[in-house]
């Protein structure tokens, strides 16, 4: 059942190319306008890159959380979601893991090429794509909760990121905080464990809360 | 056995309709009638167990739908208002998809075998979008053919329908009630389904 709903996902994603590039193409430009806006400095660069690179990461996955459900809620799928007799948190999760495919892992593949542009070294790129590759789903764990709760209000998109930016913060603090304890030449294993257990209790609450949330919506 | 027990259906601080009272066996069909805005998809919504009623309980087979949860729904199967098609999927890529989501799986030649019969002959590999609003409805119901559930609830289902596939929505349902099944409907339509019991709920 949860191939069922990630294969849909995905058939759709690529129906709608449109939807996909454009978090792409808005993760690429915000992180490439800062090194034009900033100036060569490298320095100054190399410092700020981890910080640039997640933040935009953040901002682009929020930027797609909106069409999660409102898709399926506006043709009248989700009703026929919440009425499967499949566990609605596991059509969830797969939801969520398509969400993330489509739109989290562009990100942490083109992440080491838009690092380049922050003269960073070898080592920092590779701790900067494994935190992306670790924080992205939680991203898109939490999102999903924010976006089942705003389903189908006016303004759902303001009201989406008041809701889940303030839960991504401690994604943010870690997973930049990897890249910069790497490039100071600091150890990053502390970084990596904490994103990997938000990552496993965000993926053991986060479509339990989106189920139960989606239902609150519905009614 | 479906029994509604005094429902009560409040939006905001306008009461839809209160004290409905029914009870349906197998073999037994159910329409219900009322004006616009009257509360029938409410009550539909309600039956389906996708809102819960301000008063009252459904209770199936003497449990009520809210304990039973998903062994509910594996019983149920509901069309509502929209149709749950997805226009940027072909006609049989929805049909599969909405039949896996109500837990039967089926390949690809099944799929073509049940659109045929709905009447969608060579309509089956084109995206949804560009099918009409007739021919979208008749992909939903298709899904009707291949689900074993107990109880069909059918929100208007015969809305943007010809009159030939009104005359084969008719027949599926009678069949279906003379197999045991219930349903129950809501239409604007007069239309004569031969069943056992025919139940007639107004809401005004």
């Amino acid at each position: 059942m949860l191939i069922w709903v990630i294969r849909r996902d995905l058939l759709l994603a690529m129906r709608r190319q449109a939807d996909v590039l454009t978090t792409l193409f808005f993760f690429i430009i915000v992180v490439s306008l800062f090194p034009l806006g900033v100036g060569p400095e490298m320095n100054t660069l190399r410092i700020m890159a981890p910080g640039i690179v997640w933040v935009a990461a953040l901002l682009a996955s929020m930027l797609s959380l909106g069409r999660m459900f409102s898709n399926d809620y506006l043709d009248g799928t989700l009703e026929q979601i919440l009425l499967s007799p499949t566990s609605l948190s596991l059509l969830v999760l797969g939801k969520m893991f398509s969400h993330w495919l489509i739109t989290g892992v562009p990100l942490v593949l083109m992440a080491p090429v838009l690092g380049i542009q922050y003269d960073l070294p070898f080592s920092a790129l590779a701790v900067l794509t494994l935190s992306l590759l670790l924080g992205t789903p939680i991203l898109s764990l939490i999102g999903a909760i924010g976006a089942a709760l705003t389903l189908g209000l006016r303004g759902g998109g303001v009201l989406v990121s008041l809701l889940v930016l303030p839960l991504y913060i401690p994604v943010l603090i870690f997973g930049a905080g990897a890249v910069e304890a790497s490039v100071a030449g600091l150890g990053f294993d502390a970084h990596f464990s904490l994103l990997g257990a938000f990552l496993l209790v965000s993926l053991v609450f986060a479509p339990w809360a989106t189920a139960a949330s989606l239902r609150i919506s519905m009614e | 056995m479906l029994q509604g027990n005094n429902l009560e259906c409040v939006r905001g601080d306008r009461v839809l309709f209160s004290g409905i009272n029914f009870s349906i066996e197998p073999g037994e069909l159910m329409q219900v009638r009322g004006p616009n805005g009257s509360g029938k998809t409410s009550l539909l919504r309600m039956l389906c167990g996708l809102t819960v009623p301000s008063s009252g309980e459904i209770s199936w087979n003497g449990s009520s739908i809210r304990s039973l949860g998903e062994d509910y729904f594996s019983v149920i199967t509901y069309l509502g208002h929209l149709s749950g098609v997805k226009d940027d999927l072909t006609a049989i890529e929805n049909l599969r998809i909405t039949s896996a989501l109500a837990g039967v799986a089926i390949d690809e030649k099944i799929a073509y075998e049940i659109l045929q019969k709905m009447g969608l002959e060579e309509r089956e590999t084109l995206l949804a979008k560009v099918l009409s609003q007739g021919q979208k409805r008749r992909v939903a119901l298709a899904r009707l053919l291949l689900v074993d559930t107990k109880l069909w609830i059918l929100d208007e289902p015969l809305t943007a329908l010809d009159v030939s596939a009104i005359e084969l929505i008719k027949n599926i349902i009678e069949q279906y009630l003379a197999q045991g099944g219930m349903v129950i409907l809501t239409t604007h339509q007069e239309i004569d389904i031969r069943a056992t019991v025919t139940h007639q709920l107004y809401l005004s």
